[in-house]
């Protein structure tokens, strides 16, 4: 187990020093830091100057170690295209794309657990062949269709919910939040719905796999056999030993939402961070791209050591070292 | 083809059986080699060439589809805001996209079973480092990865560059973000293969470990990578889409079925809804009927399911 958990870790850190690298050559070299701060009249005098002054001519392990320290302490450098630190940024649009996926997090656990539950105990209902047609269908569409659909039935059509923004937002300190206005909230439903919709079909197919995968097992005939409540079995036994796994997915499955958050924000011009990368990414406004890229890479590492270490927390079997993996 | 293992040369009869008896797989194969073929011939199926700046006329701009009042017949889906038809745009859209997703395809499947092969077949250092390489970009989503890499091509390169080789910066960011799949499957099969007894035999009479791999291993792999290369083509469309949606994609000189999706988004508002909905159906057509195809393929090869 432990040597489980330290090739986990050892992975971990690998990502983070490859992100770090790759952001730093992006921030070094694609397009030019000079070329990018001053005007075409600047001379070649002026422009080696800046470059001693910007570091530029020291060593390769010095620039990465100088890099790697700014970024630590949350320090990315000057925005090309709004001319303004990308740190200061990124925290303006963190709330937003946060509120974004708590929310989508929210719909896609809880719509999909239940109705995975329920597709799994009556399975030969009519109800629970319509929910998975209607799934597999909800993994073929693509975000963005999902989100214009939306747009044009609730927003164009019926107009009873705002196509884009955040609506009102109130200030708590330096966070942002939209969900203490009644704009703010109608805001959220659309993107949220979108950004969920194919989280939810995913984990409902899973924990109707799981469970069925474990209500066929012996102990739960056993269960049944002893005559025990259906909703004992379903929801002491069944349940518990089908959630491992569905939680460790889960876990992975929210480091997409950020990710996917970008072709959401873009759709509804949601003010978060995908929406300043894929800007970015527009403009080739490379130090937003690079740190965006750090920032990414770390909350994805952090995902995967928070769910080993779940994994270890809810399995017994991983604690003895009997069944380790 | 005389010494292609047995296996092989059985299983398209006992394919076409399974095929034939399977009303899904017949209907998603029908749809998708109907695109195909009208995507192939796109311009002698099209009204108009929609890339002919000649035949644009702005007075035949945003008409409506042929069963809309007010619409011109020669226009059977609508025009958008140039004057395109939209009928030949979506031909000639779904050529970009088949073609930009076939070619990712292929380019994640060469690199991923190559890197597949070598990994399981040598074994040791190699198959470790490969396999956390893998890993460690399995960990990141693969939209991401396209998306990172088609945004570093847009800095390293001009404007004006970057627009003629967009198509191939797109095959390559999307192949890229996808070879750790192959790899993986590829490494375990061949890893499998290894310990059986006619790679021993191969060794023994003195073949070399490259013909080995490639004319012994690699034809008992190809299925499993079939199989992920139908159901990646869906997937390789799909990111075609999403990133030509998020404006990163293919330019509007030549459009791509996301790219089309992208334009007639800006009409959603103002009521011009077939710009945006005739390419997203045939979008989502495609793909659900690449999926479907490829959903049953791996049934039908999946010998747990015989």
């Amino acid at each position: 187990m432990a040597r489980h958990l330290l090739r986990r870790l050892i992975q971990a850190v690998s990502v983070m020093a490859l992100a770090a690298f790759v952001s730093f050559l992006l921030f070094n070299y694609i397009g030019d830091p000079v070329n990018n701060m001053v005007g075409q009249e600047t001379s070649g005098a002026d422009r080696a100057a800046l470059r001693e002054k910007l570091g530029l001519n020291d060593s390769f392990i010095v620039q990465f170690a100088r890099f790697a320290g700014n970024a630590v302490q949350g320090d990315f450098g000057t925005s090309y295209r709004l001319q303004r630190p990308v740190a200061e940024l990124i925290a303006e649009r963190l709330p937003a794309t946060i509120e974004l996926v708590f929310v989508s997090a929210l719909l896609a656990i809880t719509i999909g657990v239940g109705l995975g539950i329920f597709t799994a105990i009556r399975r030969d209902s009519w109800m629970s062949r319509v929910i998975l047609a209607v799934s597999l269908v909800g993994v073929s569409l693509p975000t963005f269709v999902i989100g214009m659909g939306l747009i044009y039935l609730f927003a164009v059509t019926l107009g009873w919910l705002p196509s884009f923004g955040r609506g009102d937002v109130v200030s708590l300190g330096w966070w942002s939040t939209g969900f203490l206005t009644v704009s703010g909230l109608k805001a959220v439903i659309l993107p949220a719905i979108t950004l969920g919709l194919f989280q939810m079909t995913f984990i409902l197919r899973l924990v109707r796999a799981e469970m069925l995968e474990v209500l066929g097992t012996d102990y739960i005939r056993t269960a049944r056999a002893m005559g025990l409540a259906p909703a004992t079995i379903n929801g002491k036994y069944a349940l518990k030993n089908a959630a491992i796994p569905v939680i460790t997915v889960i876990g992975l499955k929210l480091g997409e939402l950020i990710a996917f958050s970008i072709i959401t924000e873009t759709v509804f011009q949601w003010p978060g961070m995908g929406l300043l990368f894929i800007q970015a990414v527009s403009f080739a406004d490379v130090p937003i791209m690079s740190a965006y890229l750090f920032m990414v890479a770390f909350v994805f590492v952090a995902i995967n050591v928070a769910v080993d270490l779940l994994y270890v927390a809810l399995d017994p079997r991983l604690r003895t070292g009997e069944g380790a993996a | 083809m005389s010494d292609l293992p047995v296996t092989l040369q059985v299983r398209p009869g006992y394919l076409w059986s399974r095929f034939s008896r399977s009303p899904v797989a017949i209907i998603a194969a029908a749809i998708t080699l109907l695109m195909t073929l009208a995507a192939l011939a796109a311009p002698l199926l099209a009204p108009q060439n929609p890339f002919d700046p000649a035949v644009l006329e702005l007075t035949n701009g945003l008409l409506p589809p042929a069963w809309v009042d007010g619409s011109d017949t020669r226009f059977l889906l609508g025009s958008d805001d140039q004057g395109r038809d939209m009928l030949s745009a979506l031909l000639y859209g779904s050529r970009v996209s088949l073609f930009v997703g076939l070619a990712s395809v292929l380019f994640a499947a060469g690199l991923g079973v190559l890197v597949g092969l070598i990994a399981g077949y040598a074994g040791g250092w190699i198959d470790t480092l490969a396999m956390r390489l893998a890993d460690v970009q399995l960990t990141i989503p693969a939209i991401l990865i396209a998306l990172m890499i088609d945004g570093l091509a847009r800095a390293a390169l001009p404007p004006g560059v970057h627009d003629a080789v967009a198509i191939y910066v797109l095959i390559f960011s999307i192949g890229i973000a996808d070879w750790p799949q192959y790899a993986r499957v590829v490494r375990a099969a061949t890893a499998v293969q290894k310990t059986l007894g006619y790679v021993s035999a191969a060794r023994v009479m003195g073949v070399p470990g490259p013909v080995i791999v490639l004319r012994h291993i690699l034809p008992n792999v190809l299925t499993s990578v079939l199989v992920l290369g139908t159901l990646g083509l869906a997937l390789a469309i799909i990111s075609e889409a999403t990133l030509s949606f998020l404006g990163v994609g293919m330019p509007p000189t030549s459009p791509s079925l996301g790219t089309l999706i992208r334009i007639g988004n800006n009409f959603l508002f103002s009521g011009e809804w077939w710009i945006t909905l005739f390419p997203s159906l045939t979008l989502v057509v495609l793909a659900l009927a690449v999926n479907l195809l490829g959903d049953w393929l791996r049934d039908a090869l999946n010998p747990k399911l015989k």
